[in-house]
């Protein structure tokens, strides 16, 4: 069967057993450390714990499926939903990748990009991640320092003004619509912060393309 | 086995653990540079992927290990390596972590000595995320294949939804850069930290883009993003102390 497989069909073949083997693993590791030290976890709390958290990211995690698997292609997303840190990390490496290559998402060239991409990012992390555990002790002091401490703080508005100036820049008339609608939600309703961005993304995907494709019917675009 | 949270068998079984997703990219890069090949992609173009790839990587994936820092103090090394090793984020690692020991009666910093609360605390970290692992298997054939066929139809039309499903998401990060600003009414003028820090990183990127076209240099334009990254977040150290930062 490998042999007459497309190269997308290859990668949703290995993408699914990757994912599910993995997925298994991590899932069983909790498993594994009640064994070795023969503990039952505490399931009062356990239970507490997963309805303060699990509901919220669940929610947010199958939206994000649907929201990222169009621009992070196939490859992509079974690689950057194992390793994570997507949207302040995988997704802006893979679309800056994609743009200097100048290919797009939706085409095998770009799921190649973008695999390329995202792999070299999720290895470079994990690598430095073992660097700086190896070095935890000389490293912390300098990792906690009060000074650096705002430059970690603001990594996000570091990351998206660069990548904002690449996007607006390229499509003007699109991007007035989708940038005053955030701006004023983001402004106007308190709900809006660091910990609700996540929620947004879909919004603003979907009124983007809805406005992209009304613009492009009146041949505006 | 006695229980302490840097126990010698927990940094075996989570290095173990990361070698596997070690291994995953590394299949994932070598079949897709294969393929590339065959697509007539060219041999510096690859290259060129892959080295801003890594060098974009480095400053993100060093806040990463603040996140390892932080969450250590009272899971030890080895939970916090793995957590932000694999699925999640530094945000979602914390808070789920933190509400675990909200649970267990317990106060961020304490160092856990009871491996039950460990192993709980791990439960709650794992099962608060796992809807990506438990999905994405299942949906990304479907939803790509769905996809495939818009851009088929009409070239044109691809371009356009590439280009405003990434400005979507683009947008919807500017909204929350501003989400602070309204604060200036009270006198907290911190709110304008993250607009001046985006303002800062604009700037750059766009003065290395100029640059880049007129000059035709061709590396800025591969490094231009980390470097932007790496001033924006560099200028956050003054504006920080010249806006105040938040109480």
């Amino acid at each position: 069967m490998k042999k007459n497989m497309t190269y997308m069909e290859s990668v949703h073949h290995y993408g699914r057993i990757w994912g599910i083997i993995v997925g298994l693993v991590l899932l069983s590791f909790p498993l594994i450390l009640s064994l070795i030290f023969s503990t039952m976890p505490n399931f009062d709390v356990l239970l507490k714990g997963v309805v303060a958290t699990a509901p919220m990211y669940w929610a947010v995690g199958i939206v994000e499926i649907f929201t990222y698997v169009p621009m992070l292609g196939a490859g992509g997303t079974y690689l950057s939903f194992i390793t994570g840190n997507i949207s302040n990390l995988k997704l802006p490496c893979a679309i800056d990748a994609m743009e200097r290559a100048g290919v797009k998402a939706t085409d095998e060239e770009g799921e190649v990009i973008s695999t390329i991409s995202i792999a070299v990012s999720s290895i470079v992390t994990t690598l430095i991640i073992i660097v700086g555990v190896i070095c935890i002790v000389p490293l912390t002091p300098v990792l906690e320092s009060p000074i650096l401490e705002p430059a970690f703080d603001m990594i996000l508005p570091a990351l998206f003004g660069g990548l904002a100036v690449v996007f607006i820049s390229k499509n003007l008339k699109l991007s007035i619509a989708p940038i005053i609608l955030m701006l004023a939600l983001f402004i106007f309703v308190p709900a809006l912060n660091a910990s609700t961005v996540g929620i947004m993304v879909p919004v603003g995907v979907i009124f983007t393309v809805i406005t992209a494709r009304i613009l492009y019917k009146k041949g505006l675009l | 086995m006695e229980f302490n949270v840097n126990h010698p068998i927990i940094f075996i079984i989570v290095g173990a653990i990361i070698a596997l997703v070690l291994g995953q990219s590394v299949f994932f890069l070598v079949r897709a540079c294969k393929r590339a090949k065959e697509l007539g992609i060219s041999k510096q173009t690859v290259k060129k992927t892959i080295s801003s790839a890594a060098v974009f990587t480095i400053a993100p994936a060093v806040a990463v290990l603040v996140g390892v820092v932080a969450l250590s103090k009272s899971l030890g090394v080895a939970l916090p390596w793995l957590r932000l090793s694999v699925i999640g984020s530094i945000t979602y690692e914390t808070v789920a972590a933190g509400n675990a020991l909200e649970a267990a009666g317990m106060s961020a910093g304490t160092t856990i000595t009871d491996p039950s609360i460990f192993i709980t605390i791990a439960w709650v970290m794992t099962i608060g995320i796992a809807a990506g692992l438990v999905f994405v298997p299942f949906l990304t054939k479907k939803i790509q294949g769905g996809l495939t066929k818009v851009g088929m139809k009409d070239k044109k039309w691809g371009e356009v939804f590439n280009n405003a499903m990434f400005l979507g998401m683009i947008s919807a990060f500017l909204g929350y850069v501003f989400c602070d600003v309204g604060l200036i009414v009270k006198g907290d003028t911190s709110g304008l930290i993250p607009v001046c820090v985006m303002a800062t990183s604009a700037v750059f990127m766009a003065i290395c883009g100029t640059i880049a076209t007129k000059a035709k240099i061709r590396w800025l334009t591969d490094y231009a993003l980390p470097m932007s990254l790496i001033i924006g977040m560099a200028s956050a150290i003054p504006y920080t102390t010249w806006l105040g930062g938040a109480v």
